[in-house]
């Protein structure tokens, strides 16, 4: 770590011309191999599943009944499941849902969150307290149960999976931008944007949230993995995505019930799921270390 | 510190409150209710069912009598378990999850802090290294990856170990530990890091210069500090081991409280579902009390609240 930091400033001093926060911001990130990897994989997996299918002109519901439990060769790379479906297909189609909803709700959840957090952050006084008291009671609800009864009782809606995870992840997004605004307030560029009468509204917009994008990137990439563990758990109980439409948690739980017969079921979706997570988790580790080094003493 | 403790049950009794009100209102508001589901019964006999559990009353006037025999401690008549309380379910099936629950932690803790302090003391070291990456591994592995994956090693392929049921022992030993696993990977990061941060502490360099033995600097001075990180994880850990009993529970086919509550979800059992949410946040906010508690005993500092 200490080596990568002394080259991160090695590099940071070689351009002296274009410091910025971004800039500098990037270069260390590039010094940190693990979250270069990182976002290398993750990109690498979002093309693969956004333009496989097309390339390979796969489809996730098209059977091959002569070829049922196949397992993997070279005209199904994963093999197939039961009723013969291509799992390299189902895997890259699942993938695109598990994507999507975990981008989405993050986005939802980014929305409430920093809309909330800036708003007490920003208002400050009883506001400020009473808004952080009811974040602080939601917080000590069990949410997890909260969404598993949501799902059960609604039926299984696509668009109240993401209402439901993204109510459940604003309330550490809200915590963190109120922390973050509450400091900005203070700061000399805010007092002077006031002195030259700018209102509220311009002075939240262009002057405060340019000033959160750090923190809330760094917060968005971790929430996204915990995010796509929350719609896999809800598929895995029979919850969330439904045949014969398939995300990677839906996947795993097929291929768990077969699995004695045919282990490739399991083995592809969980190891595509589980590296993406790894991937997401230690890029996010990395922008945090890069937006903010003095976080990343060791 | 009594007073502290006091406070804080008072403050629960609000929450709980809440809690209790988003439930009755959701299930209610769910479409299908707990007699709809039952064969060709006869629109008289439904009537009559309702009727017998009050449901045909006003919803306020329900929700008003609910909260009062609440105030009782009476959570009502299961619906769909005729003749069965929903205390007595839950009675019936707690334990079993609270098994669970204790064993996955108790591996947890048992992995995870020596694997955290080893680490720590080879800080930077191949072990170091390979102890960490495992545990990375570990976190990033989900338990409804892990626990099919188990089975299939234990049970299907070198037969050593049942793959489902909760009766003996050796049933217990594969849900516990792909519960267990992910916290003690988790444990293992959190006492490094406090670990290393308690190891550079002056009283750390004072203690070893006074001659006192590594073993003794390490169990005497530095684990007290160097633990705290772990205490905090407890907290959100106890209501994570919960959630995730749902899922090892379903996997493992073990008749544990879990089960039962998406059962009853399923089911319009509402006395069941809000007996059970309710008996859940009870269990999370007084296990963050201990928690609590146990934290401002190791660390004075955070008991001015």
């Amino acid at each position: 770590m200490s080596i990568e930091s002394a080259k991160a400033k090695e590099l940071v001093s070689e351009n002296p011309g274009e410091s910025s926060l971004w800039g500098d911001a990037w270069i260390r990130l590039r010094a940190n191999r693990l979250a270069t990897v990182s976002l290398f994989f993750f990109v690498l997996i979002t093309v693969i599943t956004i333009i496989g299918p097309e390339i390979f002109s796969l489809e996730y519901d098209q059977q091959d009944l002569d070829n049922t439990f196949s397992a993997p060769n070279s005209s199904h790379f994963f093999g197939t499941d039961n009723l013969g479906r291509d799992l390299f297909a189902r895997v890259l189609h699942g993938g695109r849902i598990s994507l999507a909803v975990g981008f989405l709700a993050t986005a939802v959840s980014l929305v409430i969150g920093v809309a909330y957090g800036t708003m007490s952050g920003y208002l400050g006084g009883k506001t400020d307290a009473l808004l952080m008291r009811i974040v602080d009671i939601l917080y000590s609800l069990p949410f997890t149960i909260f969404v598993i009864l949501l799902m059960v009782l609604f039926g299984r809606n696509f668009i109240l999976l993401f209402i439901a995870i993204g109510a459940v992840e604003w309330l550490t997004m809200a915590r963190i931008t109120r922390a973050q605004t509450l400091s900005l307030k203070k700061a000399e560029f805010i007092e002077a944007a006031r002195a030259l009468g700018y209102s509220h509204y311009r002075i939240v917009a262009r002057h405060i949230l340019p000033n959160l994008l750090g923190p809330v990137i760094v917060y968005a990439t971790l929430t996204v993995p915990a995010v796509m563990l929350l719609e896999a758990v809800l598929s895995f109980l029979g919850l969330g995505v439904q045949a014969p439409m398939s995300s990677w948690g839906s996947l795993i739980k097929e291929g768990s019930e077969k699995m004695d017969i045919a282990p490739w079921l399991i083995l592809f979706p969980g190891i595509f799921f589980s590296l993406t997570l790894l991937s997401l988790n230690f890029l996010g580790d990395g922008l945090r270390d890069a937006l903010d080094p003095k976080s990343a003493k060791e | 510190m009594s007073k502290f403790i006091l406070l804080r049950i008072l403050q629960a009794i609000p929450t709980l409150l809440v809690i209790a009100t988003l439930t009755f209102f959701m299930t209610r508001m769910a479409p299908g209710g707990p007699f709809d589901s039952e064969k060709n019964i006869p629109a008289e006999i439904k009537a009559k069912l309702e009727s017998h559990f009050g449901l045909d009353r006003p919803l306020h006037e329900q929700y008003f009598l609910y909260l009062q025999n609440l105030l009782h401690g009476d959570l009502g008549p299961s619906f769909k378990y005729m003749g069965w309380e929903v205390s007595e379910l839950i009675a019936k099936a707690f334990p079993v999850s609270a098994q669970l629950g204790l064993l996955s932690l108790g591996i947890a803790l048992l992995l995870g802090l020596p694997t955290g302090i080893v680490a720590a003391l080879r800080k930077n070291s191949k072990y170091d290294y390979l102890l960490m990456t495992i545990a990375m591994i570990g976190i990033c592995l989900p338990t409804f990856v892990l626990g099919p994956l188990l089975i299939l090693i234990f049970s299907s392929w070198l037969g050593w170990l049942p793959p489902l049921g909760w009766y003996s022992l050796s049933d217990m030993f594969l849900p516990s530990l792909t519960l267990g696993l992910f916290y003690a990977a988790y444990i293992a990061r959190l006492t490094r890091a406090g670990m290393l941060e308690t190891l550079n502490q002056d009283y750390i360099r004072t203690a070893r210069a006074k001659g006192a033995s590594p073993i003794r600097v390490i169990s005497r001075h530095a684990l007290k500090g160097g633990l705290l990180p772990v205490v905090t994880f407890l907290g959100p850990a106890f209501a994570g081991l919960i959630s995730g009993s749902f899922i090892i529970e379903s996997i493992f086919f073990i008749p544990g409280l879990g089960k039962f509550f998406v059962t009853a979800a399923f089911n319009r059992d509402y006395t069941m579902v809000l007996g059970t949410v309710l008996f859940y946040a009870c269990l999370i906010i007084i296990l963050n009390l201990i928690v609590d508690v146990i934290q401002a005993t190791l660390d004075p500092r955070s008991r001015n609240l």
